[in-house]
């Protein structure tokens, strides 16, 4: 198959088939409920299992159920939905089971808007659920980075036993793009039997597999939380994933900005560039884990004479960025939320209004 | 006869965004004259689904609130227990109600909360665009299940109105339809009970509305209205089941 | 080089189908392209309309608030739009339904009366594709042959359509070779 001009939404469910996932459970939501309504389809079509859950919080425990037995499995869902799911992404965390969630962000608090967003930054990378856990949060900025992404989001989250999230605005999932879904990302399912209940017979062993979360020894869970603390620091030295856009040059302004909104700064780079003004980006692909030291080493160019921020909400990764930069240069935020994506000439005008004197 | 027709004070004069030959308004009509003809539009709050009709607020002229999916009977809960002297009630989709929201409306009426539940059952998820619901018939195709939905493997579609009558709090209970004249004569009065038996602090009442969604069935009105009386009302009857003691 | 188009119109006039056909044409032509819908409540019974963007570079922004060409369906639509296309632009008017034009005078304007001409084809829902085939005639964003083979492919699994859509495609170059 070659290229093909594909919806974000329905790209993202044949990703998770071509990757050799079989198994979704989901509820409809706007603007994503296109991956289920594909997925109905599909799925019986290549022998997979399509269910549509009762509710967001019945379709993450189908999602615990599935994983714990060693399913490939994965769910989409958008804003509201994820939240009624952090309870059991933090018990799927906690268990260690590996999972993909795909949240394609609308505008919030509350019911909010179905359009674009990106308000869910915090929610991803900072938590959501309770407890201290961490999530692997991939933030593609086309369609075909979505397949992509998604593809290589199931290795990843069995790699750490853990979920694993794709974070896409309203848009990565509306707009139609040419997309290709690579051989290579196709991965078979790891071997699970050392930790799944997938039934003893089936692993031909006489230990029984235990999933649980629940350590009522005061030391046994510190060590279980010391445990999935080295986990999410081994993602941090190896899972840090960026782009960057213009930074050979003397850049005077870095941008800091992903998924969509990364592409708007783009073309405002490229203009502010023909109007005589230098402006880098860094943009993270992985949001957690964040990538510190690109964006703290970008900022600290001698050229580089402030940070803007740039996101479809009220300054959320702002504060990964002010903690990357550290104080070196001034740091501050430019976005708007409620569905209106800002334009070029508006984020251009952001630039503009900084003050850049050393 | 200008009396049937005039606008009832609890409604208010606006368009609605409801596709046309969808029964929301009929629905809606008949709650605000009931509310009307009780007296009570002064100290009535209503709740407002995740649904077609989450802007329903804008149709009614008296206290509203809009709820999260599924969560309105636990609102309603919260409204009535402190504040008992209010007219509450809810008016929920069968995606709403029957699905995601199941175990709060489930939950609210065997604790026989005093509130009304106006259940508007389509077959369908209207707002989101035609995904199968636990009210969707058999064989009945849907975004979500493109080859009809299939008993064997999700069920048969859930009769609200039946199952809520199995407990044994809830004083009022009756399934009702809003597709043909004939029928909204009843469907009204039904809700008059309903809201009547709040006033007089009995416990939970709730009337099932069978309606359609033309839109969404990929129908004209007129063969929506068939359908619905041919498919559904025979799996559907409508009646009461359960009146108080 | 990049241009936009932006179609737009009454849900049900096949908005949506002619954007994608566009682009679909674009990406088989060897062009980046991107299709964005207007989704959300507004579609049951109101506006629909989606935009198309075409480069030959990886496209930046795909935000579009002044497109290249205008494809107007309905008379809001045209009024609506018409202020925000670029200079030097297309912009096609459904001259069926839409009794005015753009009242703008840096732009080439072209009106066809496709419904009539659907009609005359026997069915009125193929107006859309004649629309798009006089733009796409008088913009010459992708060339025709490969506009023709989109269409096709656009109604691969509903064959009996092909030959009425490709008449429609005909009629619609013609008028816009005509005007
Ligand atoms: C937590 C959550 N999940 C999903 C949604 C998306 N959603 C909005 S309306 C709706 C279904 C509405 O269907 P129904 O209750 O049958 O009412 P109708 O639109 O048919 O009147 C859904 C799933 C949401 N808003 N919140
Ligand atoms: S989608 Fe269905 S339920 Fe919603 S307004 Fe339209 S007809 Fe009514």
């Amino acid at each position: 198959m070659g290229k093909v001009l594909m919806k974000g939404n329905e790209a993202i469910g044949e990703a998770a088939i071509r990757a050799g996932c079989l198994n979704y459970f989901a509820y409809p939501i706007t603007p994503q409920s296109e991956v289920a309504e594909y997925l109905s389809r599909r799925m019986p079509e290549v022998g997979g299992v399509f269910l549509q859950g009762e509710s967001e919080v019945a379709v993450s425990y189908m999602i615990f159920g599935a994983a714990a037995c060693g399913a490939r499995v994965f769910t989409t869902s958008s804003s509201p939905g994820i939240s009624l799911m952090g309870e059991g992404i933090s018990y799927i965390a906690a268990a260690q089971c590996p999972a993909v969630f795909v949240n394609i962000m609308r505008g919030g608090p509350g019911l909010g808007g179905i359009l674009p967003s990106q308000a869910d930054y915090l929610q991803a990378t900072k938590g959501g659920g309770h407890g201290d856990y961490k999530l692997l949060v991939m933030a593609p900025a086309s369609v075909q980075e979505a397949v992509e992404m998604v593809m290589q989001a199931f290795p990843l989250s069995e790699k750490y036993r853990n979920p694993v999230m794709v974070l896409g605005d309203g848009l990565i999932g509306q707009m139609m793009e040419p997309v290709e879904f690579p051989e290579h990302l196709r991965t078979e399912p790891s071997n699970k039997d050392e930790w799944a209940t997938n039934g003893m017979d089936t692993r031909r062993s006489n230990q029984r597999n235990l999933v649980k979360t629940l350590y009522l020894v005061p030391e046994e869970l510190n060590a279980h939380n010391l445990m999935l603390k080295a986990k999410y620091e081994q993602m941090e030295r190896e899972e840090v994933r960026f782009d960057t856009y213009n930074l050979d040059g003397d850049y005077q302004v870095l941008l800091v900005s992903y998924g969509t909104m990364s592409r708007v700064c783009r073309t405002a780079i490229d203009n502010l560039k023909a109007q005589g003004l230098e402006v880098g980006m860094v943009r993270p692909q992985h949001v957690f884990p964040f990538p510190h030291k690109a964006v703290y080493e970008a900022a600290a160019r001698e050229s580089c004479r402030s940070v803007l921020c740039v996101e479809m909400c009220m300054g959320q990764m702002l504060e990964d960025v002010e903690r990357s930069v550290a104080g070196r240069r001034p740091t501050s935020w430019y976005g708007k939320c409620g569905g209106e994506v800002p334009t070029p000439e508006e984020v251009m005008q952001a630039v503009k209004s900084l003050s850049l004197k050393s | 006869m200008g009396k049937t027709f005039a606008r009832p004070e609890a409604l208010a004069e606006t368009i609605t965004h409801y596709c046309p030959g969808c029964t929301h308004g009929v629905a809606h009509r008949l709650v605000a004259e009931v509310i009307d003809e009780l007296g009570i539009r002064g100290r009535t709050v209503g709740i407002a689904p995740v649904g077609c009709a989450v802007l329903c607020y804008n149709y009614f002229t008296f206290d509203f609130q809009e709820s999260a999916h599924g969560r309105a009977p636990a609102m309603a809960t919260g409204i009535k227990r402190v504040r008992p002297d209010l007219i509450v009630f809810t008016y929920q989709g069968d995606g709403d109600l029957a699905s995601i929201g199941m175990g709060e409306i489930v939950h609210a009426a065997n604790r026989g909360e005093k509130f009304t539940t106006i259940f508007i059952n389509n077959a369908v998820y209207g707002m989101t665009g035609g995904q199968m619901a636990p009210t969707t018939m058999p064989d009945q195709r849907t975004t979500t299940s493109p080859f009809g939905r299939k008993a064997a493997e999700v069920g048969m579609p859930i009769r609200v109105a039946e199952m809520l009558a199995t407990l044994q709090t809830p004083a009022y209970i009756s399934r009702q339809s809003v597709i043909k004249p004939k029928y909204i004569t009843k469907a009204r009065k039904a809700i008059q009970k309903a809201f009547t038996y709040q006033m007089e602090n009995r416990c939970f009442s709730l009337v099932e509305l069978v309606s359609t969604c033309p839109t969404n069935w990929g129908m004209t009105p007129v063969d929506a209205v068939k359908w619905a009386e041919e498919k559904m009302l025979p799996y559907y009857p409508l009646g009461e089941f359960k009146t108080p003691a | 080089m990049q241009s936009e188009v932006q179609f737009a119109g009454f849900g049900g006039q096949g908005i949506m189908l002619m954007g994608q056909i566009l682009a679909q044409a674009a990406m088989d032509q060897g062009f980046e392209v991107v299709w964005i819908p207007s989704y959300g409540p507004e579609m049951r019974g109101g506006t629909a309309y989606c935009t198309v963007v075409i480069s030959d570079r990886p496209i930046g922004s795909p935000i579009i608030r002044n497109p290249q060409h205008l494809v107007a369906m309905n008379r809001p639509s045209l009024e609506k739009f018409a202020p925000t296309v670029k200079a030097g632009g297309v912009i096609f008017i459904n001259s069926s339904i839409i009794p005015i034009g753009s009242g703008r005078g840096d732009v080439d304007e072209l009106c066809v009366p496709i419904i009539e001409i659907a009609k005359e084809l026997g069915n009125t829902k193929v107006a859309n594709i004649v629309a798009l085939a006089a733009f796409g005639t008088r913009s010459r964003i992708v060339e025709f042959d490969i506009l023709r083979e989109a269409v096709r492919s656009k109604f691969a699994d509903k064959e009996k359509l092909i030959p009425l859509n490709l008449q429609a495609l005909e009629e619609g170059r013609k008028a816009a070779l005509a005007s």
